[in-house]
């Protein structure tokens, strides 16, 4: 046998030579432990050591004699963990990845989509320059000609229907910087009509979570999980969606002996890992949840000082939770009352508890009411706002929190500042931009205040008659960047929307869904804009922490980044000097930098203000400096001292005040200006008599020990502070309201004074308030269970009907009709599945990246169905055979492959929706540009998927519809 | 002198693939041919786990056993690689395989097998290192350059453990004994005759 030329090489040498300072002649013993990944015990501790001994070395196809190795930073663009991603780069080509060890958030690791982001860009498969359809046929153009077509169309629409018929969809992939700039594009054309993946994913969340205690985000990070004694998964499946933090949970929950409890329809991948499985009904998560409290309030298992202290309406909510008796939690969602009481027990005695949640409890007519029952539960059992508990909401897209933050949605400017006068003119001065001529813009004042279409309805708002669509004219143009087809619910309907638009545009890595659904031959044009990975920016984890990514390699073929191709667009438009006035552009070149900035001097309400470039690159230099559990650097450190990785927000005040982030909302055992907080008053002081404020409760060295409201001039007037303030920022709260300066409130002061001395006298900005159990601003005040638009259970529908139709965001929402259309004519009956959807780990959202990535189309090539054996067995389906599909709407129908597999549930199967390129039964594969078309196609969920609108947001119903299956 | 193994914790394997992708991503394995793979045991039911699986690099090798033309060697690491130029694609070592760890390029329309392709442990092969010829058939070698498996390297939540067999044995005890559960070092005894005690 060959023997390896060990002892000749001495080119390069051997392993051994390698670690000369071992001394048992084999390893390097840290350098090594921190290569194995080590995890538990004591030698945990030494998984934050900085690799030292071993030399830099290239990786991936080998260099050229005498060509450099660089290594560049960015971060993974699959999911919100934010994984670090190390490329090295030669001659301009990206040729490998290496671990990117220093991160805290993954510690070198990756999931599969992580592990293969290289052909993210070098995928044969992108597009390579803009393309327009004539005639049926894709023809390639110049980004000049392209860009002035689209703009003459546009003009052309705006002049004929009004700004309004102009859909802006954006995109959870954009950076922050392209976020925002995404929302200040749509203003500046002058309409509401912006929206992005959040609608699909979190609205829901989003709002709910925000109207029970001040910020619509995940409270803790998935590095904090590690401290907690009962882990709570309900409508999620993290080992899959959200891969890398099992390695927090898995290492909390073996490291503390931790309870790991997941409640879903389906046995997932976390649920094989978990200490109990709880198999549920979908749609039934607010009886879940009133079951346990049912159980927690008859036992006194809640924390009384913490509701009597920081929560307002106990009373009626205990009145709601009086009718779930473990009898009617049974015959609503089939659990077994010892079972319900078993993890109520755990859940609110072993503290601390988190509770995780994805779209398992958004994506339904009423997300809104689930997201909250998850958040009265937190409330009930004490567990918000301390290390180990909290919300642990996991965001979706590696930038869907960055971009909810920056506004790209239909409901508010950045940053949650509203549509009201009020954050007009707040962005107006931001932007330096005269309030009148921003009026201008839009069709009216009327207009430029109300809420626009959700992009669940936008196909809703082409094909509805023009009357019940509540603007000047229907939808005639989409402009998508970034945002897949397949991802919204009945695709039938979207198809026949795509159809009727007068002009459609594309701009994506990819062609689409969109390029390929419909029948247009005209009037469609797909501009190849590049991956994060080709630009510089930066990103906000679920955890709220900011990455900075750098541009690993430029773009490639004719691919433009969004920065610059939304500045072209904006030249055209002739809106781009207004828009661009202090951000800075060189030949064509935007700088992400200066929108950054931009952000920072407008982002009080929400503490995007401290995040500058240079802190977020520092970071990013430091990383290693971090610790894994607290996020946090050693104080003594010069360049990061104190700081928690990636500020996360709220990082209050200017970026000189240097606050630290916040890795804890409302953790009032910390002061603020370590990152400390309270509950947000933001919902009023008082309330029928009833004090809203907190109560005996305040943060660390607070000075006012006990509730107050948010601050304002006037506020710090009456305390004697306003005296703290410098002459310049008082000069600057001055100019913000002349008349009145008394009024400027901590979210409006331009120079962050009110903030920075409510701060220095240990006080939450936005004041100390109380969480609500009741919402009165919402549908249902205390949410209420309500059945899903085709529920699998009609008796159900009488005792527990969904909401009456209305009108809202402009269109109807007349889910009460068909939901009584279907019990009446008994589609259960015909469609006796019920049919949900989820996600698989090696694919991503609609899959047009990851289904184009040649190392992860591999690992799923087909979509399939999985069904449970008596399901299979009663329509003679074979595991691998051939299904047709029948959704009880549009005559629709898909054919895929079966899995019959006990993971589901009798009468429940389950489907991914990262897939698309088939349409009810038809392969669409020579519809796509030629040698743009994904390497694998295959049948949406959604094209399956039926009516269903939560009210509050206007979120889709994908997780419980019905359906029949029937062998091929 | 270290003895190279591979540990797959099955109490943290969450079937995420990174170990696959990372493989075929270093070395640009081509479509097809997976030098990595997770398997899944009872998938869907109680009990469920996986672990990834690759070649093991076993002592006394099995393969090398059955090699007609002695194309398998074993490294001063212990890392079992073999020649290309030498294998003859027959096969002999698929079936001796306990771990089906030996792939085959498709080279004609009757099935007939290319040269074998397995892990390398990111160790490459006989030709010299950092030339293109050694990458275009085996991939890169990263444990010249102080480097362990990437697959192991990226694995998300720590579960795939390379490295020297005594070091990654001591992990994996540890692990155990703080849990207080573990299924085993799958594949050890099989592998290197030898399990791990706690």
């Amino acid at each position: 046998m060959l023997v390896k030329r060990a002892a000749g090489d001495t080119r390069r040498g051997t392993l051994t030579a390698a670690f000369t300072t071992s001394s048992n002649g084999g390893l390097d013993r840290r350098s090594f432990l921190r290569r194995s990944g080590l995890a538990a015990g004591g030698l945990a501790v030494l998984g934050t050591l900085s690799s030292g001994g071993v030399r830099k070395a290239e990786a991936g196809p080998p260099a050229p004699a005498g060509e450099p190795v660089t290594l560049r930073k960015n971060v993974c663009t699959h999911c919100s963990v934010g994984c670090t991603v190390i490329a090295e780069v030669v001659n301009g080509v990206w040729t490998g990845q290496e671990p990117g060890w220093d991160s805290p958030i993954n510690r070198g690791s990756h999931c599969a989509k992580g592990a293969a982001v290289r052909d993210d860009v070098g995928s044969e498969r992108r597009l390579r320059y803009p393309m327009k359809l004539v005639n049926g046929a894709w023809n390639r153009v110049s980004w000049d000609q392209a860009i002035e077509e689209i703009g003459n169309k546009l003009m052309e629409i705006r002049q004929k229907s009004g700004p309004e018929s102009v859909y802006w969809l954006g995109s959870a992939k954009f950076t922050n910087e392209a976020a925002y700039l995404n929302r200040k594009f749509a203003a500046f054309w002058g309409t509401n009509n912006s929206d992005h993946q959040a609608r699909i994913c979190h609205s829901t969340t989003v709002a709910g979570v925000a109207n029970t205690w001040g910020y619509g985000a995940m409270t803790n990070s998935y590095n904090d999980i590690r401290n907690a004694r009962t882990i709570m998964i309900m409508g999620g499946n993290p080992a899959e969606a959200h891969p890398v933090s099992l390695q927090h949970i898995l290492e909390g929950k073996e490291l503390n002996r931790a309870n790991m409890i997941v409640i879903d329809p389906r046995m997932t991948r976390t649920a094989a890992h978990a200490t109990e499985y709880v198999r549920v009904r979908p749609g039934t998560h607010i009886p879940t949840i009133y079951g346990m409290l049912w159980h927690i309030f008859r036992n006194g298992w809640e924390d009384k000082d913490f509701i009597r202290q920081r929560v307002y309406g106990i009373e009626e909510l205990r009145k709601e939770v009086e009718k779930w008796t473990p009898d009617e939690v049974e015959r609503v969602t089939g659990l077994p009352e010892a079972q319900v009481r078993r993890v109520a027990e755990l859940f609110a005695t072993q503290r601390p508890s988190t509770l995780i949640w994805a779209m398992g409890q958004t994506q339904y007519s009423f997300g809104t009411a689930n997201v909250r029952a998850s958040c009265i539960l937190l409330l009930a059992t004490g567990n918000v706002g301390l290390n180990g508990a909290g919300a642990n909401i996991f965001r979706g897209h590696d930038n869907v929190q960055g971009a909810t933050d920056l506004g790209l949605d239909i409901i508010t400017l950045p940053l949650y500042y509203g549509l009201d006068e009020g954050a007009w003119r707040h962005w107006c001065r931001v932007w330096e931009v005269d309030y009148e001529w921003m009026l201008s813009r839009f069709v009216n004042k009327t207009f430029m205040e109300t809420p626009g279409i959700p992009s669940t309805r936008w196909f809703d708002a082409t094909l509805l008659p023009t009357e019940q669509v509540a603007q000047p004219d229907t939808m005639k143009a989409m402009f998508i960047m970034g945002h897949g087809g397949n991802t919204i619910a009945r695709m039938p309907e979207a198809a026949k929307g795509i159809d009727k638009l007068d002009l459609l545009v594309v701009c994506d890595p990819y062609p689409t869904t969109w390029a390929v659904l419909s029948e247009r031959k005209n009037g469609t044009y797909l501009l190849p804009a590049c991956t994060s990975f080709e630009m510089s920016g930066s990103r906000t984890c679920s955890n709220r922490s900011l990455q900075w990514g750098e541009q690993i390699v430029k773009p490639i073929f004719e691919c433009k980044n969004d920065y610059d191709i939304m500045y072209m667009l904006a030249a055209k438009l002739g809106f781009a000097d207004r828009m661009f006035k202090n951000i800075k552009v060189e030949n064509g070149a935007v700088s992400a930098e200066d929108i950054l900035r931009e952000i920072n001097r407008g982002g009080w309400s929400t503490g995007y203000c401290g995040q500058s470039p240079e802190r977020l690159k520092a970071h990013m230099r430091n990383q290693h400096k971090f610790d894994v559990v607290t996020l946090r650097a050693p104080k003594d450190d010069p360049e990061v001292g104190g700081e928690v990785y990636g500020l996360p927000w709220p990082c209050w005040g200017t970026p000189e005040f240097r606050h630290p982030g916040t890795p804890v909302l409302y953790n009032t055992n910390l002061p603020v200006k370590e990152g400390g907080g309270t509950f947000r008053a933001r919902f009023g002081i008082e309330r029928n008599g009833v004090s809203l404020l907190a109560d005996g409760s305040f943060s660390v060295g607070s000075e006012i020990k006990d509730g107050y409201p948010e601050f304002t001039l006037g506020v710090l007037k009456k305390l004697g502070w306003d005296k703290d303030l410098t002459a310049q920022e008082m000069a600057i709260i001055q100019k913000v309201n002349p008349t009145n300066p008394d009024a400027v409130a901590w979210s409006i002061d331009l120079s962050g004074g009110i903030q920075r001395v409510a701060i220095e006298h240990g006080c939450s900005p936005f004041g100390n308030g109380k969480a609500r159990m009741i919402a009165w601003n919402l549908p249902d005040p205390i949410p209420v269970h309500r059945e899903v638009i085709y529920t699998s259970r009609p008796d159900l529908v009488a005792k527990y009907p969904t909401l009456p139709d209305a009108r809202q965001f402009r269109v109807p929402n007349k889910g009460f009709t068909v939901q009584k259309s279907a019990v009446d004519r008994g589609v259960f009956k015909q469609f006796p599945l019920i049919l949900t959807s989820g996600r698989l780990v090696a694919l991503e959202g609609g899959g047009e990246e990851t289904r184009s990535n040649k190392w992860l189309a591999e690992l799923r090539q087909d979509m399939f169905v999985e069904i449970n054996p008596a399901d299979a067995a009663a329509r003679g389906i074979k595991n691998g055979g051939w299904v047709w599909v029948f959704g009880p709407e549009s005559n629709s129908k898909a054919r895929m492959k079966a899995l019959v597999t006990e993971r589901m549930g009798k009468g429940v199967v389950w489907m991914p929706y990262h897939f698309a390129g088939w349409f009810q039964g038809v392969d669409q594969r020579s519809k796509y540009p030629k040698g743009a078309d994904p390497i694998v196609l295959g049948e949406s969920v959604n094209t399956l998927t039926t009516y269903g609108y939560d009210p509050v947001t206007g979120m889709q119903e994908p997780k419980a519809t019905l359906c029949q299956i029937a062998a091929a | 002198m270290a003895r190279m193994k591979f540990l797959c914790d099955a109490e943290r394997c969450i079937d995420c693939n990174a170990c696959v992708t990372a493989c075929k991503n270093e070395h640009d394995v081509p479509w097809g041919i997976n030098r990595r793979r997770v398997i899944t045991l009872n998938d869907g039911k109680p009990g469920e786990r996986s672990v990834s699986m690759a070649c093991m690099h076993c002592t006394d090798a099995p393969c090398a056993a059955v090699c007609p033309v002695s194309c398998f060697y074993t490294t001063a690491d212990a890392v079992v690689l073999h020649s290309k130029d030498l294998c003859i694609g027959c096969g002999y070592c698929f079936y001796a395989c306990p771990f089906g760890a030996p792939q085959y390029p498709r080279i004609g329309n009757f099935g007939s097998r290319g040269k074998m392709d397995k892990c390398t442990y990111c160790a490459g092969g006989p030709e010299p290192d950092g030339t293109m010829i050694q990458y275009e058939k085996y991939g890169n070698d990263r444990l010249v350059e102080g480097k362990l498996p990437l697959c192991a390297e990226m694995c998300s939540t720590k579960s795939l453990l390379a490295g020297d067999g005594d070091i990654i044995a001591q992990i994996y005890k540890e692990r155990v004994v703080k849990r207080g559960f573990g299924s085993g070092a799958w594949g050890w005894m099989t592998a290197y005759h030898q399990g791990i005690a706690v």
